[in-house]
Formats: C-alpha cells, structure tokens, sequence
C-alpha cells in the first residue's frame, strides 16, 4: 500500500523539478506552472487513501477546502497585476501559518518527551513558519499602504530583537530537552510571530520583495521540517526545492540592487539616515520644465528613443497609452526600446508582466547590461514613473542609501524627459540629482494622461 | 539514527541541490513569476495539513486542523492560479498580433 503512495510522491516531485525548470524560459513557463499543478494533485490525491478519516476531519477538510479554494482563487483573479508582490507575501503567509500549525498539531500528538528526531523538526517548523506568516502579513500591509512603507526603527530595537530571539531559543530548548511541557507552543509560537512583526518591521517598503523572497524560503523550509515530523517525503522534497529556490532567488534580488542581504534587512539603521539628511540639503535648485509639444515635437524627431519604465507607469494604468506612444513613434521611423531595470517595479520582472498585459512584444523589452551601453546614442531616454532606478547618486554619492545599485545610464542620452507627478522623492525616500541636470526636461502629471498628451503632440508634429 | 530519518536527510540534502541548479538558470524577467510559483509549491503543506485534520476529534484538533487546511488551500490555489495569470500575459509576437486583433474588433 506505501509503495504506491510512495511512488505517487516521486512523480510529484519529478513534476515539482521540471515545473521549475520549465519556468526558465518565457515559452515554456506557464507550462511549468501547470505541471507543477499537477504533481500537487498527484501528491494530495494518493494521500488519501492511506488516512483514517473521522467524520470531524471530513467536515474540517471539506469546510476549509472550500473556503480557501475561494479565498484564493477570488483574491488571484481579482488582484490587479500592480499588487502581484503583496498578494504572493499574503499567500506566503498562510502557507507559512499552516506549516507552523500542522507542526503544533503534531507535537500536541507526541505527548509528553518526544523524540528529539520528532520535537525539533516540530519546533523548528513552528518558528519558523509564524515568524514567516507575521512578517508576510506585515509586508503586505507596507505594500498594500494599510501602515507607512518607511522603515520603523526606535532606540534599542536591535537589542529587543535579540532579546526575543533569545527567548525563543530559550523556549526551544525548554521544549526539546526539559520537558514536552503541554501549551508550551503557545508561548513559542506568541514569540515567534512577535519576533516575524519586528523583524520586517525596520525594513522599507522599497526592499520588501527581497524580505517577501527570504519569507518564501522560510516558508519552504517550515513545510519541510513538518514534512520531517509526518514522515512525509513530498513535504520534505517540495518544501526544501522551495528553501533552496527562494534563498537563491533571494540572493539575485539583494544583489540586483547592489546590496548585501545582511545591508537590506538590516541597513535602516544608521547609515540611512545620515544618507537622507545630506542629500535632503540640496533642495531649492531650479528644474526645466517642457510642454507637451516642446517634448512630442522632441520625440518625433529623434532616431533612438529609449523609454526608462518605473512602477509609477503601473499604479497610473499607463502601459497601454506608453505601448500606444511607442507604436506612433514607430511609425515615424523611430527605434523605441524599453529599458528593463531588474527591479522596476516592485520586484525582479515585475515590470516585465505589466508591460506584457499591455501586449509590448517582448523582443523590445532590453534588460539592464544589454541596454545600458545603447544610452549614450540614444537621442531622448523617456523616464515614465522610474526614480531610483535611475538616480545618479547610486554611483557618486557613498552615503546614499542605494550607493552602490547598478542603475540604468539615462543620464547618458543627450536629452532626458522625466515624467513625474511631482517633484516628490521616489519610493526609496531620496531626492534625485537627475532631475536637475541641464539636459532634463521634467513633465509633470498623471502618467497616463501625460503620455496620452505626447500622443496627440507625437501625431501632430 | 532510524533508516527512515537517514533516508529523509539524504532526499534533504539531495533537494537543496536540486533546488540551487534548477532555479540558478532562470533569467531575470521570470523572477517575479518563479517566486510566486514556487510560493505555489511550498503549499504541499495541504498534504499536511489534510493529514493531522484527517483524525482530528478533540475541539483544539479540529480549530487547528480546520485554519491550517483553510490557509494551506489558500496558499495552494491562490499561488498556482496568479501564477498562471502573470504567465498568460508572456507571449510571442505572432501569438500577441492575433490576441490583440481579437481584442481590437469588438471594440470597433
């Protein structure tokens, strides 16, 4: 009878392997999505026959079952493509909540003095899974904009962090080697979600996707330490190709952004503000301004146009008025590439999708190292809704906050049009030295209607 | 040490390389679409959580079996299906000339 659920269990996860790998390439990606689907069916599927239902459990399954099919079918299809990021962090969270509580139920389950090959991974899980489900649920709301985005930090909160994390640890050991005391989770499980709140807490909005990629990892490996205590191989081989992933995936991101992981989960304090106060010093300096024909008549005439998108292009729901302005331009004779910054957006490719939804072929879509030597013959480089991304002092201010994150060369073209609502900073709070350059036109307004304007001022030139 | 938890740590430490070659290959544009789907994955912890709500009878058994099925299924069908939604919008130039020609006629 184990054999078959065992060898059930092996599809899967060959599925879960070449569900990844699929995912390497545009083409083959959304296969891989669904064969992924599927190895998850054949795991749940072949589970169930080896189970002793009572009809409690029955009814409890079916209810959840349910109610999570459609809270998250719902919450995946009505999501706009610009809230994709704090939708992952929410569905990582609960995946993270449900880790934690199968290992409590498991634990509840050993009684009294369980084997420590049992009690750890238990514990472990459990830890690890709140603080994964407290931290998710705390990105979301800085990305949802339910509390500030900006880092929260107070005196000493270093030392409380490693008071908790000590308790914890305490705790743990309390667990495992005293004595199985009975509720004990309870307390461990309080610490740990306390512990996830205040570690995601001193992290700005701008980094949360790295946060929300070290939470996955988390996640993954909470499913697989539970995979250990049920003796279950799906659990443990799904949940660790996740822990491995989502750390690797993790590292990619903190050094798209040019910044150690250590920098970015911890980087609020100190050198920060130092950072902010220097460059805040530079207000009061004078920025040109051009109207819409002035900048469509610009455009027109140009050869090479370079368009910099930035997630101000996706909250304004402008993809489609920038695909429209690159197609007249196009039919001009100009060259139109857009220039890709592997963070634009909100996380790495997210600006990939938003754009792809509003059908720009994927071919003129040109990621940093490939662009960024094309700038310095590029006639006019198009800034829609981007900031940091293109922020100079990335590469000459040393105590900027984002010193040292590789930025796209639009300083470089010989004309540069920003497009902004306002002279506001960009998400990473700081101000921005290109904006001032003598070879800048600044074009205030709402994205969309800005670039429906160029539009009119394209054809009419 | 039991052959049961030797067997577990070797399919351990053999995913974590399976994991690091598969997922270090992937390019750039995918990140946001790999991440969400390999958030889909790690709700696996649905077999889990199916299995301790399966014999539940105790109250506290069956409030914790019921939440953790709850959220494991959320995270499951939530993940899988957004991830499908991002990738749909990844097409080729041929297919995306016929999608918007589709689109453009009602319209008109």
């Amino acid at each position: 009878m184990n054999t078959i659920i065992e060898l059930a269990y092996l599809v899967a996860a060959v599925c879960f392997i070449l569900g990844l790998k699929q995912l390497s390439s545009p083409k083959g990606a959304r296969n891989g999505n669904r064969i992924a689907a599927v190895g998850m069916v054949i795991a749940l599927v072949a589970t169930l026959p080896l189970l002793h239902f009572t009809t409690a459990g029955v009814i409890i399954i079916a209810i959840g079952v349910v109610i999570g099919g459609a809270v998250g079918s719902i919450g995946a299809r009505m999501v706009k493509m610009t809230a994709i990021p704090q939708m992952v962090a929410l569905f990582n969270g609960v995946g993270g909540g449900a880790a934690a509580l199968v290992a409590v139920a498991e634990l509840l389950r050993f009684g009294q003095h369980p084997a420590f090959a049992e009690a750890f991974p238990s514990v472990f899980s459990i830890v690890i899974g709140s603080v994964s489900f407290a931290g998710s649920m705390v990105a979301f709301a800085k990305l949802q904009e339910l509390m500030t985005g900006k880092p929260i930090t107070y005196p000493g909160q270093q030392v409380v962090n490693g008071i908790l994390a000590a308790a914890i640890l305490g705790f743990v050991i309390a667990v495992l080697a005293v004595a199985s005391i009975p509720f004990s989770f309870v307390s461990l499980m309080v610490l740990a979600l306390v512990l996830g709140v205040a570690f995601v807490l001193p992290i700005g909005g701008a980094d949360m996707p790295v946060v929300i990629s070290l939470l996955n990892a988390f996640t993954g490996l909470a499913v697989a330490a539970s995979g250990f205590t049920l003796n279950n191989f799906a659990l443990i081989v799904a949940g660790t190709l996740v822990g491995a992933s989502g750390s690797i995936l993790t590292k990619l991101m903190s050094d798209a952004m040019g910044r150690s992981l250590g920098n970015v989960l911890f980087g609020a304090f100190g050198q920060t503000h130092a950072g902010t106060a220097a460059v805040a010093g530079k207000e009061g300096r004078s920025v040109r301004s051009g109207s819409a024909e002035d900048i469509g008549t610009l455009l027109a005439y140009s050869q090479r146009v370079i368009i910099v998108p930035g997630y101000g292009l996706a909250v304004a729901q402008a993809q489609h008025a920038a695909r429209e302005l690159a197609e007249v331009l196009e039919k001009r004779g100009v060259e139109v590439t857009y220039a890709i910054h592997p963070v634009a957006g909100r996380m790495p490719g997210h600006m990939n999708v938003l754009l792809a939804e509003a059908n720009v072929p994927y071919e003129q879509l040109k990621e940093m190292d490939e662009v960024n030597d094309e700038f310095k013959n590029a006639d006019v480089a198009l800034i829609v809704g981007a900031n940091d991304v293109v922020n100079p002092s990335a590469r000459n201010a040393p105590g900027s906050p984002i010193f040292g994150m590789p930025i796209l060369n639009a300083d470089q073209a010989k004309n540069i049009v920003f497009m902004k609502r306002s002279m506001r900073p960009g998400f990473a709070g700081i101000d921005n030295d290109l904006m001032y350059d003598p070879k800048t036109l600044m074009f205030f307004g709402d994205a969309k209607d800005s670039l429906t304007k160029l539009v009119s001022a394209v054809k009419a030139a | 040490m039991s052959n049961e938890l030797l067997n577990e740590l070797t399919f351990f430490v053999l995913s974590i390389f399976v994991g690091i070659e598969v997922i270090s290959k992937v390019p750039t544009i995918l990140h946001t679409p790999l991440m969400s789907g390999t958030n889909a994955i790690h709700g696996i912890i649905l077999v889990g959580a199916i299995v301790i709500a399966s014999n539940a009878t105790s109250p506290l058994n069956i409030v914790i079996g019921l939440v953790a099925v709850t959220l494991a299924t959320t995270n499951v069908v939530g993940g899988f299906v957004v991830t499908d939604r991002m990738l749909e919008m990844f097409k080729g130039r041929q297919a995306q000339k016929t999608a918007s020609a589709k689109e453009s006629t009602p319209a008109k």
